[in-house]
């Protein structure tokens, strides 16, 4: 005869409903009785230090079983108070701190920032800094993707891949290395040009890595892109319609991957982008395969840049000759009294830029990085605010994990690309 | 933003007393702070403005007798590719203004950290918490009146 069972008695006795391992978990001398984690709701704090989190972003996770309901991003961990410390720096003393904020790609911001300034005291660079720094801010996106991709697959659990980024990723630090002097924080750009002029050697080492960059990112595309585990993991995770991303200020490839061709390189042009022929990708999915995509495409838009900038550069004057504004070469300062003074007036007492406000803003790896200058008149800025777009991006975390499940929050975050320095300030 | 746009603006606003000025080209809008959300939701939702991203939130401390604080919102229309700034005075003693979480979702994060660096309460935020510091922490550290070097002993260090 079949053994019949009470479902009564299932429901009311608590020793049946618990799973086995947490009945192993209970012995007689422990006091403490466990619910099941997967039955009920819990409180999950993942960070500040944490590897998924890509720096020190804290998250306060509320579950019910292994669904989210609710995520808190908590900031402020790498808090270093740069726009209070801009009022107390001139102009030009502030450009070094520029590299810490977005440490991914240091050459951006530097650009971002010289360009910022200049608008301030309108001043224009010529035409072979404007190259110089379009090709190194182009570097410096390639920099960043491929970190983000490389980050993003090694999350999911692939780590060849993310070798294979770095190992790309370290080509452009020895780039930097001849271009600038320094690998990682590289303070290139200066008011009104670049620090010094790129020899023609560094910029041959730039086309034999942009030649060979393409074959090398497909090596990595070749074993990512028809893996089942990835796709299944990024498709359709992490999805945040149109409209929720233009409300919550989104911009750079999040944005683009929900079908938005907002890009500063063609909507407000700065330095020759508007001399060169690129598109910008758009996807339409809003997932994080997408977004995935989205950089890849950039990656290949960016080497297409880079060739045109190389073939295009032309020779003569890389800063700006406005004796007053640029800092003048190091050598002639030590044999010219003319540039020793205009040297001394700069170092101590700062540029000085008219009365008035400005803001500027390029379109950086992760997004608008822009900054808001206002000025008194005096050498150090009045007031200087960064808009960051990973702390605008960061702000897409909650809506996009609501309902998702506790394995696709690394996902998530990795599609988002935070960088903390950035996003602390 | 050419001439035409801006005239269609102005008409646009005429119920309002706006005063314009300009941010090194771009155009900018003094707001008076008791109609701010009845301009923002013309500016936002009206079919040939459609300021419909808030990309920053810059809050100033001018460091004078009156009128001390100042916001400034840095409005983008996606669509029609232009950028506009708004700029609302705010009182020396209690610095305050209406939330503008209610017109764009993208002024949540932006309006906490003013009030953590600046100390500007947001009425009608729906989480105002300190974006930076501690949370018992007590001073507005982007104030003028705050030094550089930092309030000793405003942060408890752990023991040794």
């Amino acid at each position: 005869m079949a053994h019949t069972i009470d479902k009564d008695l299932i429901d009311n006795d608590p020793e049946i409903k618990k799973s086995k391992i947490l009945q192993a978990l209970e012995t007689e001398d422990l006091s403490v009785s466990f619910d099941d984690a997967l039955d009920n709701e819990m409180i999950l704090n993942m960070g500040p230090q944490h590897p998924a989190t890509h720096g020190v972003l804290r998250l306060l996770v509320s579950l019910d079983g292994e669904t989210v309901m609710k995520c808190i991003p908590e900031l402020g961990y790498l808090h270093r108070g740069y726009e209070k410390l801009a009022e107390a720096c001139t102009y030009h003393e502030y450009i070094p701190h520029t590299d810490r904020l977005d440490y991914l790609s240091p050459m951006a911001n530097n650009v971002a920032y010289a360009l910022a300034v200049e608008k301030l005291i309108h001043l224009e660079i010529p035409e072979r800094g404007k190259y110089i720094r379009v090709i190194i801010a182009e570097l410096a996106r390639i920099q960043s993707h491929l970190l983000a991709l490389g980050a993003l697959v090694m999350d999911i659990g692939a780590v060849t891949p993310f070798l294979w980024a770095i190992r790309e990723r370290e080509k452009i630090l020895d780039l930097y290395d001849v271009i600038c002097g320094a690998r990682f924080t590289t303070s290139y750009t200066r008011i009104g040009g670049v620090a010094q002029d790129v020899s023609e050697e560094s910029l041959a080492a730039t086309k034999v890595f942009v030649d060979e960059f393409t074959e090398n990112l497909q090596e990595m595309r070749d074993i990512v892109e028809r893996n089942k585990i990835f796709i299944e993991r990024c498709e359709g995770v992490g999805y945040l319609s149109k409209d929720d991303c233009i409300d919550l200020g989104l911009t750079g490839p999040l944005l683009r991957a929900a079908g938005v061709a907002r890009d500063l390189r063609k909507d407000d042009p700065y330095l020759v982008y508007d001399k060169l022929d690129f598109d910008i990708p758009t996807h339409t999915e809003s997932d994080c395969l997408a977004r995935y995509y989205i950089r890849i495409e950039e990656l290949l838009e960016s080497v297409k840049i880079l060739n045109q900038c190389l073939d295009k550069i032309p020779s003569g004057a890389h800063n700006a000759l406005q004796s007053k504004k640029v800092l003048p070469k190091k050598e002639r300062v030590y044999t010219k009294m003319e540039e020793l003074i205009n040297d001394f007036m700069i170092v101590n007492f700062g540029v000085n830029p008219p009365i008035g406000e400005s803001y500027s803003a390029i379109e950086s790896s992760k997004g608008e990085l822009g900054f808001y200058f206002i000025s008194d008149g005096s050498g150090n800025p009045f007031r200087l605010k960064i808009r960051a777009p990973s702390f605008c991006n960061l702000q897409a975390l909650a809506p996009m994990m609501k309902n998702c499940m506790i394995s696709d929050t690394v996902v998530i975050i990795g599609s988002v690309d935070p960088v903390m320095g950035e996003a602390d300030k | 933003m050419n001439d035409d746009r801006l005239n269609l603006l102005k008409t646009k606003l005429t119920n309002f007393n706006i005063e314009f000025s300009d941010v090194n080209g771009t155009p900018a809008l003094y707001v008076d702070k008791d109609n701010i959300i009845d301009v923002c939701r013309i500016l936002k939702e009206d079919e040939s403005l459609k300021f419909n991203s808030l990309v920053d939130a810059v809050s100033v401390d001018w460091f004078r007798k009156k009128n001390r604080f100042e916001m400034i919102y840095n409005l983008v229309s996606i669509d029609n590719n232009e950028r506009l700034f708004i700029k609302i005075k705010l009182e020396s003693r209690n610095p305050e203004m209406q939330s503008l979480t209610a017109v764009w979702r993208s002024a949540d994060w932006y309006e906490r950290e003013a009030f953590d660096m600046m100390g500007i309460n947001f009425i009608n935020h729906p989480d105002l918490r300190r974006m930076y510091m501690p949370e018992d922490y007590e001073y507005h550290p982007l104030r003028k009146d705050f030094p550089l070097m930092g309030i000793p002993d405003s942060i408890p260090l752990p023991n040794k």
